[in-house]
């Protein structure tokens, strides 16, 4: 490893002293299956094409980086809005998934599995199964499904079968433990689409390199115009992490380009009612992967809480833990009650309404210097799906 | 010479190894249920550390785990409740549990205690083999803590060798690619596993758990190993009636 890679993972499958496979014995074929064949199948030609060509005429990419000039005038800055609220199923989600599911492809994968905590992955997973005439079965927390009922017919439509996860909090991090559990039951014919960079090597890995794509474009957009392929800092929401990284991904050796994580503060980082991992969480091992989590002294992973449900997972991806403890990103914690605020600010100010996890990014504005600054705020999802909350919080 | 290898030095077959989750049914029941399967004829005695996150668990012993946590069970209460362990145990005990309680307790203080209230090996398969050799063996090996693996039907040959050299006490063999939890019967798919695992002629010697529930399964399994280990069959038999007769009538049922 040089030092030009010291942010991104290493042979051992860690980011520093975070990341590794903590999977048990029945899930170890399974991941080494993938650890020895994801970059050759990733780097073939004929995966790129068929990759690129999904992402531009399926997906809709490239999304476009919109200088938003009402919202620059308000914070005397340049601000660029990277449009993967635009992406087909409104959120930067389907980026992994299309990247997923065409691995799965090459693995002679016959099922697909994967985890849900708002829907927008499941979405995004029922989606290119229909894509690609795939069996496909969604493990949702059971409270999830009641909160997000819209979603839940979304992937019934796209014909995903959908899976109560009935044990523990009900959530996502137990809609997880199904999933693994599921591909422990099914470990030759299924491939589990892990929905951000959580997980045991290589998940965060390859996550990360289907979702470099956002910062890939933002260097080339940013060069037309402004003349310069990078910003002075790039703020993102981190829930897992997954948009974050996407957005980070080709500045994490730039060091001049400051990099900005939002994590949802809850209530409050003084509250039990928070989902602020970097702020509340000690280290430890969860989903397969040693990182930062919110936890008891005795090691019982604790249920976190949001107004998104995008961002209350107890957890963050362990390039994120790294990205922390090195100092490369900061991290903000922002409350509830910010990020509806910063949510209706950019509704008025560009017409555009963001989802609740998107808005944690944009009341990052308020939390650092930004003037005279070229800034990219990664607009990871849209508003759609969050209208319930939106109007049930009723301040606009 | 450490209980473990004990039992298979004194005991060739049939070798019968019994789990329950701490703090379950009732959250002191720990060191009386423990008890009471040494009176009742058990070889060895798996204790479950109770986790939030179980992955490689069934229904059954995650709601164990879930129902002894809300009661407050924590890795810091079990290690008070096995103080007085070995005055009333003579037979092994093993911890299972999962690597991140073990971590939050401190790896270390975790081996000493262990090795303080005569606790004779572990299963935590959540800590993988390779991670185990550059970081934690040392540390077991210190103080006489047995690490035990796990082999599946997927585990290829080279890695079975491979755990044969590194696994101590013995390993564990899971019936079937699955969760815990107590199946039906035992398939072709499964013994042509075992008897190709019994071909291999390992050094290290072998117990079959998942899906074992009764003494059929449990003697069928014997015949390709030295033992078999019951789990989820034994919380069921807990959550209907966790009395000292139930228990003794429950491992009767097995062992006679």
């Amino acid at each position: 490893m040089t030092s030009q890679e010291k942010y991104k993972v290493n042979s051992s499958g860690y980011y520093g002293k975070y990341g590794g496979a903590y999977v048990p014995e029945m899930l170890l074929p399974n991941i080494l299956e993938l650890q020895e064949n994801y970059l050759e199948i990733m780097s073939k030609s004929s995966f790129k094409k068929e990759f690129d060509y999904l992402l531009r005429d399926y997906v809709g990419r490239p999304t476009p980086l919109y200088l938003a000039e009402r919202m620059s005038e308000k914070y005397q800055a340049q601000i660029f809005l990277k449009r993967e609220d635009l992406c087909h199923t409104g959120a930067h989600k389907i980026n992994n998934t299309i990247g997923q599911i065409l691995l799965a492809k090459a693995l002679h994968k016959k099922k697909i599995i994967a985890e849900t905590g708002a829907g927008q992955h499941g979405v995004a997973t029922a989606t290119v199964c229909a894509l690609m005439g795939m069996e496909c079965i969604i493990y949702m927390g059971a409270v999830d499904m009641l909160r997000q009922r819209p979603n839940v017919e979304r992937m019934k439509i796209l014909g995903a079968d959908i899976r109560s996860a009935e044990s523990g909090s009900k959530t996502l991090k137990d809609a997880t433990n199904e999933a693994m559990r599921h591909w422990i039951n099914n470990p030759t014919d299924t491939h589990y689409i892990i929905g951000s960079v959580v997980g045991p090597h290589p998940y965060p890995d390859l996550v990360a390199r289907f979702q470099s794509v956002i910062s890939k474009e933002i260097k080339f957009q940013l060069n037309e115009q402004i003349g310069r392929d990078f910003p002075d800092m790039v703020i993102a929401c981190v829930g897992g992490g997954s948009n974050a990284v996407g957005a980070f991904y080709h500045y994490l050796n730039h060091s001049s380009v400051q990099l900005v994580a939002a994590e949802a503060a809850g209530l409050g980082i003084d509250h039990k009612k928070s989902a602020a991992t970097t702020f509340l969480g000690t280290e430890g091992i969860l989903h397969g992967s040693k990182t930062l989590l919110m936890q008891t002294a005795d090691g019982q992973v604790t249920e976190p809480y949001s107004i998104s449900a995008g961002l209350d997972y107890p957890g963050i991806g362990p390039i994120h833990a790294h990205l922390f403890d090195s100092g490369r990103a900061h991290f903000c914690a922002v409350t509830d009650e910010e990020a509806m605020h910063a949510g209706i600010d950019l509704s008025r100010l560009e017409g555009i309404i963001p989802a609740i996890e998107t808005a944690h990014a944009i009341s990052a504005l308020d939390k650092f210097e930004v003037k005279d600054q070229v800034v990219v705020i990664n607009v990871s999802g849209r508003g759609d799906k969050d209208l319930d909350t939106y109007i049930s919080w009723g301040k606009y | 010479m450490n209980r473990i290898n004990e039992v298979f030095f004194s005991k060739k077959k049939n070798v019968l190894s019994i789990y329950f989750t701490a703090g379950y049914p009732k959250i002191d029941d720990t060191l009386r249920i423990a008890r009471v399967l040494q009176t009742a004829g058990t070889d060895m005695i798996e204790i479950g550390i109770p986790y939030s996150d179980p992955i490689a668990d069934g229904p059954t012993i995650q709601d164990s785990s879930q129902k002894a946590l809300d009661a407050g069970m924590s890795l810091k209460l079990l290690m008070v409740q096995l103080q007085d362990l070995r005055k009333y145990i003579s037979i092994p005990v093993i911890l299972m549990g999962y690597i991140n309680p073990v971590l939050q307790y401190g790896f270390g203080k975790f081996c000493q205690d262990c090795k303080e209230v005569g606790i004779d090996g572990v299963i935590i398969p959540d800590l993988p083999m390779q991670e185990y050799v550059e970081t934690y063996q040392r540390t077991f090996e210190e103080y006489g803590i047995y690490n035990i693996f796990l082999i599946t039907p997927q585990t290829s040959e080279r890695r079975i060798l491979r755990i044969n050299e590194v696994s101590k006490g013995f390993v564990y063999m899971v019936s079937s690619a699955s969760i815990t939890g107590a199946k039906q019967n035992v398939s072709q798919e499964q013994v042509d596993y075992f008897v190709r695992i019994q071909k291999m002629n390992l050094s290290i010697e072998r117990l079959i758990g998942f899906g074992i529930s009764n003494k059929e399964t449990f003697k069928n399994a014997c015949k390709y190993a030295s033992g078999a280990i019951i789990g989820s069959a034994f919380i069921n038999q807990l959550s209907k009636d966790a009395s000292d007769e139930a228990i003794i009538s429950f491992v009767g049922s097995i062992v006679n």
